[in-house]
């Protein structure tokens, strides 16, 4: 199993170097994080090959798309000297591989990662947070500083995007112009999968507690509802629905709610983001508070996603039509 | 021989990182770049969720009875790296795209020889600004 | 605890902070101010961090109280809180700065989220010197990336879009560089902490992992940190960026760097294996010079000041990496010094050449036509700026060109302390080529506007003479930043 994966990963990223259609080449990329995902499934890590797929296959393909769409389609006849190239990757490779000879062998529930730190997380926090998805309890309360940091990356995505791409407020609207054409089993289709697709990212979001999800995939996965609404249901229709500088304020309170979180307990005497300050059962102050800064990045990764949807498409309608190049 | 097989996993994830950086230092395209990037990134996550693998593990949600479980310290970190992966794409894509607007081209060298060229001239050349809403105005 | 034992996290959070407010109130002006107050605020905290520090030791701050290692530890040391005070008062004056050159250089619709967006850059890089914590300082210094690259691709001429480009892909590949160096770092120790680390690490020296990881680690922050070869990135970047821009990643960025490279080679490794087994002082003095030499001379020929200053700034960080590399805690200590004052140069000199910009219209040589009778402050900021550069006696440069010279020779390298020199001989031409363009040109018939005095406004000029002031006064006072540094190189090379 791991092998034929790891086989189909390489045959893929090979087929990345050398083909010359970037059209193909970001298909490829896709399947690339489709495996990968696969992958990180064999080994035990749900969440990330959830987020993964999400990510790298969903919303990454999709943004590299959007691009290729403006800058065309085939790249150049590379004139390059691949020599140097060459030298730097191989230098580069094998210090990788003199790093892996004292490394401790896959698998080795003795190795010293296994030994130090993560015994805590396993042995102890279902207890002290009370809920039985690890991930959720290291990344939202033990590390949930570093997921705060996380979510202002996103934030941060969202605004540079903005600045460097713009976006229409209250642009022109195509109700009956897809991107795709118009397609009415399609249609028909999305307006059913639509109001699944939103109770399944309400459903990711609340559930991150016992499962794989929480607030970064249900945020994705809501996004994707209205981007799905958007390529078939016209251009701009999901901008009337969620103008655009809404989206921006939401984003905003997105990541205004978990710093405020971390504010709270510390006017109440206690570290930044020491849920205890919540309430005075420990176990549910962890609960409220791994709730809180989900939430908070639910909502951001929400409208930054969708902001940077909004802008690469805007972007997209403009230059086609005025460069009248055929779309893809 | 055991050594080789536990090892293995790390070298063909190697082969894959150095894949991507070869895509990324190699490439004239500037989105092929981006895609390298990613691919990049995406096996160096690899390589942190292997070493938080334990054979015969569980995935790391806890279930009564069972006391083998899968690092869940990488997954959190790959989490939020996977995020940081995925903002930078972001914003590499969109610049690209203001390239194409401003120098018609995304292929580097090209881009150089119009950067250089310019040096030689006196007025630096100011890029456009090309917000939609002007956009509008300019078809009107 | 009260609200003085948060002020580790309050020095970092109030900027972070301030940037979703500034996007919430959506106003030009309102988010001027707020970044302004925060910046302050900053400030004061880390003046505030300083005292405690001095009187009593580091400073460790558990987040979400959980103790380190398993939660994400802030920890405050001499060395910290020297880069806090730079970041947090260059911010404080570069925000100042901005508001007239703003207005002037990026369109309406963009200030308020250029704004927050520089207020992550802040938050970012003040992150980054305070964490106690290998992976949350990837984060933070992904946060100020991607702040950065965003406020590069601000520059009005085109080339800024391929400079941020190539910003991004260098510093993305950096990244991963660091990550890859923490993953196998993890892989042995099990651990993120870094003080944990440094308990963990010395028995494992011998072990390839983290040797490999250790390379890795190096490369990845010599990366960012432009060290020759890795700089071309830099000079466009520096150069096409907005001019509040060029100011603060010039006075800041590049020094977060050699910090982070401090911190890992001389924290979490230790002075004897990062410097003595590892052949990395060799590299790091043969890397320096050539950076010195190369950079220097490129500077001479550059027409535009921007990227002259740029290039200079790589020259900088060639005598920085040298200092590192002689590996002694003179050395150390001269690289800190050095890593201050030529903030505080860089600062004066690119914001001055903002002023100029924003008043004159550009910053090349033709431009300068005339300056001194047009705008005198601003030419004689650049002035000093400019003998700061060089190392006069007088002025910042000279105690830090001192100290590495000392430092040379202490280590019986007296080539180097002639390079170190031969590199002031050098730096006298490039800064001549600037005050000569600004004094001695006769105003001739091509310029644009009538010779009369119109000097840049006061949120200009008190931001610039602040920095230029500096300049003097730590060139004649010492005693706070030698015996600052020395302390922090004290305790760097003997243990954390």
């Amino acid at each position: 199993m791991d092998i034929s994966l790891l086989a189909m990963l390489c045959v893929t990223a090979i087929a990345a170097i050398r083909i010359r259609d970037l059209f193909a080449v970001t298909m490829l990329f896709g399947i690339y994080s489709f495996l990968t995902a696969t992958f990180f499934l064999s080994l035990d890590a749900i969440d990330v090959a959830f987020t993964e797929a999400a990510v790298g296959a969903g919303i990454t393909t999709v943004l590299m798309l959007a691009t290729l769409r403006l800058t065309g389609r085939y790249e150049r006849k590379p004139k390059h000297n691949i020599f140097i190239p060459l030298i730097v990757v191989s230098i580069t490779g094998a210090a990788l591989v003199y790093g892996t000879l004292d490394a401790p062998l896959l698998g080795d529930p003795n190795a010293p990662a296994q030994q130090h730190v993560s015994p805590r997380y396993i042995e102890e926090s279902p207890k002290e947070i009370g809920i039985p998805n690890m991930v959720t309890s290291v990344l939202a309360s033990y590390r949930g500083y570093d997921t705060l940091g996380e979510t202002f990356v996103i934030f941060c995505a969202g605004l540079a995007v903005i600045i460097i791409l713009g976006i229409q407020d209250s642009g022109e609207v195509h109700p009956g112009r897809s991107a795709i054409g118009d397609q009415l089993v399609l249609r028909v289709v999305v307006k059913v999968l639509l109001p699944f697709i939103l109770l399944f990212a309400l459903y990711v979001q609340l559930h991150g507690d016992y499962g794989a999800g929480g607030g970064f995939q249900a945020g994705i996965i809501f996004a994707s509802g209205f981007i799905l609404y958007d390529l078939v249901f016209g251009e701009g229709d999901a901008r009337l629905i969620i103008p655009p500088t809404f989206l921006k304020r939401m984003a905003a309170l997105g990541v205004l709610l978990y710093a405020s979180v971390g504010l709270y307990s510390l006017f109440n005497g206690k570290a930044f983001l020491d849920y205890s300050a919540l309430s005075d059962n420990p176990t549910s102050a962890q609960h409220i508070g791994i709730f809180l800064v989900e939430l908070g990045v639910g909502i951001t990764v929400f409208s930054v996603a969708l902001t940077i949807f909004f802008a690469f498409s805007g972007r997209a309608q403009i230059t086609v039509k005025t460069d009248r190049r055929p779309p893809l | 021989m055991s050594n080789v097989a536990g090892l293995f996993n790390y070298w063909v994830v190697i082969f894959l990182m150095m894949a991507g950086f070869f895509v990324v230092i190699s490439q004239g395209n500037l989105v092929k770049k981006i895609i390298g990037l990613s691919l990049f990134q995406a096996s160096a996550f690899i390589l942190y969720i292997s070493i938080g693998h334990v054979s015969g593990g569980e995935v790391p949600i806890y279930v009564e009875g069972s006391n083998l479980y899968s690092n869940p310290l990488p997954h959190v970190l790959i989490l939020t790296a996977i995020v940081v992966s995925v903002s930078t794409t972001a914003v590499g894509l969109a610049i690209i795209i203001r390239i194409k607007e401003t120098y018609n081209t995304v292929e580097e060298d090209e881009i150089q020889v119009i950067d250089n060229r310019k040096d030689d001239e006196d007025e630096p050349v100011v890029v456009e600004e090309k917000h939609s809403s002007e956009y509008k105005e300019d078809r009107s | 605890m009260s609200l003085v034992d948060h002020l580790p996290i309050l020095i970092i959070i109030i900027p972070l902070i301030a940037a979703p407010l500034c996007v919430l109130f959506d106003s030009a002006k309102a988010s001027w101010l707020l970044a302004l107050a925060a910046c302050i605020s900053s400030f004061i905290g880390s003046i505030k961090l300083l005292n405690t520090i001095t009187l009593s030791g580091p400073i460790s701050y558990s987040l979400g109280g959980w103790q380190p290692p398993w939660g994400i530890e802030y920890r405050l040391d001499l060395l910290s809180i020297i880069l806090l005070l730079l970041l947090t008062s260059i911010a404080s004056l570069v925000v100042l700065f901005a508001r007239y050159s703003v207005e002037q250089e990026i369109s309406k619709n963009r200030i308020v989220p250029f704004y927050a967006t520089l207020l992550l850059a802040i938050a970012g890089l003040s992150g980054i010197c305070i964490s106690g914590d290998v992976f949350n300082l990837f984060v933070f210094l992904e946060i100020s990336s991607i702040a950065s690259y965003t406020l590069i691709s601000l520059g009005k001429d085109r080339r800024a879009l391929n400079a941020a480009f190539k910003y991004l892909v260098m510093g993305t590949i950096g990244a991963t560089f660091i990550l890859i160096g923490i993953g196998f770092l993890y892989m042995q120790t099990g651990t993120l902490n870094m003080q944990d680390l440094s308990e963990r690490l010395p028995s494992l020296y011998d072990n390839r992992t983290i040797r490999a990881g250790f390379a890795f680690l190096t490369v990845g922050v010599c990366l960012k940190l432009a060290l020759f070869p890795l700089h071309l990135w830099l000079p466009n970047a520096y150069a096409y960026a907005p001019s509040v821009v060029s100011a603060f990643l010039a006075a800041t960025a590049t020094k977060v760097a050699v910090y982070m490279l401090l911190r890992f080679l001389l924290t979490v490794f230790d002075f004897n294996f990062s410097l003595n087994t590892m052949p990395l002082d060799v590299i790091l003095i043969a890397l320096g010079s050539v950076a010195i030499v190369s950079s220097s001379l490129v500077a001479i020929f550059q027409v535009n000041l921007k990227r002259l200053l740029a290039y200079s700034s790589i020259a900088q960080l060639g005598y920085i990496s040298l200092s590192i590399g002689l590996a002694s805690k003179l050395g150390i200590a001269s690289a800190i010094i050095h890593l201050f004052n030529h903030a505080l140069m860089k600062g004066a000199l690119f914001l001055a050449l903002g002023a100029m910009i924003y008043k004159v219209g550009g910053a090349e040589l033709k431009h300068c036509q005339g300056m001194l009778k047009r705008m005198p402050l601003t030419s004689l900021a650049i002035i000093i700026g400019g003998l700061s550069l060089i190392g006069i006696p007088g002025t910042a440069g000279f105690i830090s060109k001192w100290s590495m010279i000392n430092a040379s020779l202490e280590a019986g390298l007296w080539p180097l302390a002639l390079l170190i020199l031969f590199g002031s001989l050098l730096a006298i031409i490039y800064v001549w080529k600037m005050v000569e363009a600004i004094t001695l040109q006769p105003s001739t018939s091509t310029a644009t506007a009538p010779l009369t005095r119109d000097e840049a406004p006061l949120t200009m000029l008190v931001p610039i003479w602040a920095l230029v002031i500096a300049n003097i006064y730590y060139g004649i006072n010492t005693e706070l930043t030698v015996s600052l540094a020395q302390r922090a190189a004290n305790i760097l090379v003997g243990g954390y």
